[in-house]
C-alpha cells in the first residue's frame, strides 16, 4: 500500500535515447489532464508488469516543476540489475499504458538556503535537472559541478552549459578531471547548502569531506536510491497475518510481502524514505541492513529492518507484519 | 556547571554542552557566567592552542553583573572583543557573519535572551539553527515578546510581569519562537481587568 496521494495512470508519450546507456521516458495522463505540481528533486515509482513479475522502481522526474502537460524521466541500463531498467529499455514504448505514483520528494532544496551547491555523478543528475529549473525561475543562486565518465555519457550537460554557463562546471573521468573538493567546500559562503546525488562511494566521500571541514549536518543533503540486492532465499513468518513466506534470490523482502496479499505501506522502495519500517518480533539469524534509513544502533539491535532492500540469513525471522 | 532546566513544551528551546569541533575558524559568543562553558570547553579541546588562532571571542556582561571577560581575554584568541551590551555587538556579529564561510563553528553559551539572538542572526545568514552549540549557564531570565504590543521586555525575573512597551500584565509562557528570539507574554487579565496574581520571581 503505498502512503499518500493516489497512483497516476499514464501513457508514455516519448522515448528517447540520450546515450548509449540512458534513455528518457516522457509520461502524460491518460485522461489527458494535467500532472501535479511537484517539487525539484522529487521522484516518482513506475509500477511496471514484466512479464507476470510487478516491479516498482523509484525514478527522480527531471522535468520542469512547472510542466504539468507531462512528468520526464531518465533511466540508467543496468544489465546486472534485477530487471527494471532493463525492461524499461527494452520493452517499454511509445503508447503503452502504465501506473506511476504521485510524485514524494526526499532530496528537496532548502529554500533558507543562501546558495545551493550541487554535485552530481552520472545518472545523479537528474534530481538536479528539475531542481534547476525550478531555482532559474526563482532566480535562486545555486552551482552544479557534474562529473561524468566520459562527455558521451554526461547526459545533458551541452544543455545545461548552454543555458546555465559557467554555473556548471563538467570533470570528465576519461580526460583525468576530478572535483577538488577540499577547495571547493573551502570557498563557501556562510548559509551555502550542498547536495549530493550520485554512486555511493561519491555521496560517502561528499559527505565525510564536508564534516571533516565542518559543514553542519543540517546543510548537507544527498540522495541515493538503491536496488533491492539479490541474495539467498529465506523464510519469514508474518505474525499479524498468520502467514510464513520465502522470498526469492531476485525478490525484495516488500515485493515477496506483497505477494502473499499483505498489504503493507511503503513509499520509496529503495531505503531512503522509512514508510516501510517494520518492527521485527524475532530474530534468530542475521539481518542485512541495506538502507539508509535505520540509526546504526537501530541496525545493531535487530528491532527493526526496511522490507524494501533488506535481507535475512539464519533460522527465523519474524514480522510485525 | 551546565543549567538544567524542568521538562516542558516541545517549542521550549533545549541546550546542549559546547564541544570543539573540526571547523575553519570559531565564533564564540558569550555573557555573564557562559564565559566558563568557554572555558571549559577550551580546556576539553584536543589542540586548544590551534583551535584560539582562529577563534572570535565576543563575550557581554551577564544581567547579573556577572562580568569575567579578563579570563576570556586571557585566553588568547586571535580576536576578542567585550561588548557593554549584547545590542552594541549586533552590528559586529552580522559583519562576521556575513564575510565568513561554510567551515566556521558557532557556539554560544549563557543565557537564553543570548543564545536566542545569536541563533537568530545565523539563521538570518542562511545556517540552518542546528549549526550553532548552544550551553546554558547562569541566570534564567527571559527574553519575553508581547504577543498584543509585539514589543520585547528582557531579562524578566517575574510571572506575571508589565510589559516594558504597552503595559500590559503579561503571563510568561514557555511557548517559544526562534524566529523572534523570545517566549510569548499573554495578557493575564483580559477578561477581568485588574485581577492580577501576584508577581512570582520564577526566573533568577
Amino acid at each position: 500500500m503505498s502512503v499518500g496521494a493516489p497512483k497516476i495512470p499514464v501513457r508514455v508519450a516519448e522515448v528517447v535515447e540520450v546515450n548509449a546507456l540512458i534513455k528518457r521516458f516522457r509520461f502524460v495522463r491518460r485522461d489527458g489532464g494535467p500532472m501535479p505540481v511537484f517539487s525539484g528533486g522529487a521522484h516518482v515509482v513506475v509500477d511496471m508488469d514484466d512479464h507476470g513479475t510487478r516491479r516498482m522502481n523509484p525514478y527522480s522526474l527531471m522535468s520542469d516543476p512547472a510542466d504539468t502537460s507531462g512528468y520526464e524521466i531518465s533511466v540508467r541500463r543496468d544489465d546486472a540489475g534485477r530487471g527494471g531498467s532493463l525492461f524499461l529499455h527494452r520493452h517499454v514504448t511509445p503508447g503503452m499504458d502504465l501506473v506511476i505514483s504521485s510524485p514524494v520528494n526526499l532530496f528537496p532544496l532548502d529554500a533558507r538556503a543562501r546558495k545551493h551547491l550541487m554535485i552530481a555523478g552520472g545518472i545523479g543528475i537528474t534530481p538536479f535537472l528539475s531542481q534547476i529549473a525550478a531555482l532559474s525561475r526563482l532566480g535562486g543562486r545555486f552551482e552544479l559541478h557534474y562529473s561524468a565518465r566520459t562527455r558521451d555519457l554526461a547526459a545533458y550537460a551541452d544543455d545545461l552549459t548552454a543555458r546555465h554557463g559557467d554555473k556548471v562546471r563538467l570533470y570528465l573521468d576519461d580526460q583525468g578531471q576530478a572535483i577538488d573538493l577540499n577547495r571547493l567546500l573551502q570557498g563557501q559562503p556562510l548559509g551555502t547548502h550542498l547536495y549530493v546525488c550520485g554512486p555511493k562511494g561519491m555521496i560517502g566521500w561528499v559527505c565525510r569531506t564536508a564534516e571533516s571541514l565542518g559543514w553542519p549536518k543540517s546543510a548537507v543533503h544527498s540522495e541515493e536510491f538503491l536496488a533491492p540486492p539479490v541474495g539467498l532465499p529465506f523464510q519469514v513468518q508474518l505474525a499479524t497475518s498468520g502467514k510464513t513466506i520465502t522470498v526469492g534470490p531476485a525478490q525484495s523482502l516488500l515485493e515477496a510481502i506483497e505477494a502473499a496479499g499483505v498489504d503493507a505501506p511503503y513509499l520509496c522502495r529503495g531505503g531512503a524514505c522509512g514508510e516501510c519500517e517494520t518492527d521485527v518480533l524475532g530474530c534468530d539469524g542475521q539481518i542485512a541492513h541495506n538502507d539508509h534509513w535505520l540509526t546504526d544502533e537501530q541496525k545493531v539491535g535487530n528491532t527493526k529492518i526496511m522490507p524494501c532492500v533488506s535481507r535475512f540469513q539464519g533460522k527465523t525471522l519474524i514480522l510485525d507484519r | 556547571m551546565t543549567t538544567s532546566f524542568p521538562p516542558a513544551m516541545r517549542s521550549r528551546p533545549v541546550y546542549g554542552v559546547l564541544t570543539a569541533r573540526p571547523g575553519t575558524g570559531h565564533l564564540i559568543v558569550a555573557d555573564g557566567e557562559g564565559a566558563d562553558a568557554v572555558t571549559d570547553m577550551i580546556a576539553a579541546a584536543t589542540d586548544a592552542a590551534a583551535m584560539l588562532a582562529r577563534s572570535h571571542i565576543i563575550y557581554v556582561p551577564g544581567p547579573t553583573g556577572t562580568d569575567r571577560a579578563e579570563t576570556l581575554r586571557a585566553l588568547g584568541a586571535a580576536q576578542f572583543h567585550r561588548s557593554p551590551s549584547f545590542a552594541a555587538c549586533l552590528p559586529r556579529l552580522q559583519k562576521v557573519l556575513a564575510d565568513a564561510q561554510m567551515g566556521m563553528q558557532i557556539y554560544v553559551a549563557g543565557t537564553e535572551g543570548v543564545i536566542g539572538q545569536v541563533q537568530q542572526q545565523a539563521m538570518l545568514a542562511g545556517l540552518p539553527w542546528q549549526a550553532v552549540q548552544t550551553e546554558h549557564r547562569g541566570s534564567t531570565v527571559r527574553r519575553v515578546q508581547c504577543v498584543h504590543c509585539k514589543g520585547i521586555t528582557e531579562a524578566v525575573r517575574t510571572d506575571p510581569f508589565p510589559c516594558s512597551h504597552c503595559g500590559l500584565n503579561l503571563f510568561v509562557r514557555d511557548h517559544y519562537s526562534r524566529r523572534i528570539a523570545a517566549f510569548q507574554g499573554v495578557n493575564i487579565d483580559a477578561e477581568d481587568p485588574g485581577q492580577v496574581p501576584p508577581p512570582v520571581e520564577r526566573f533568577a
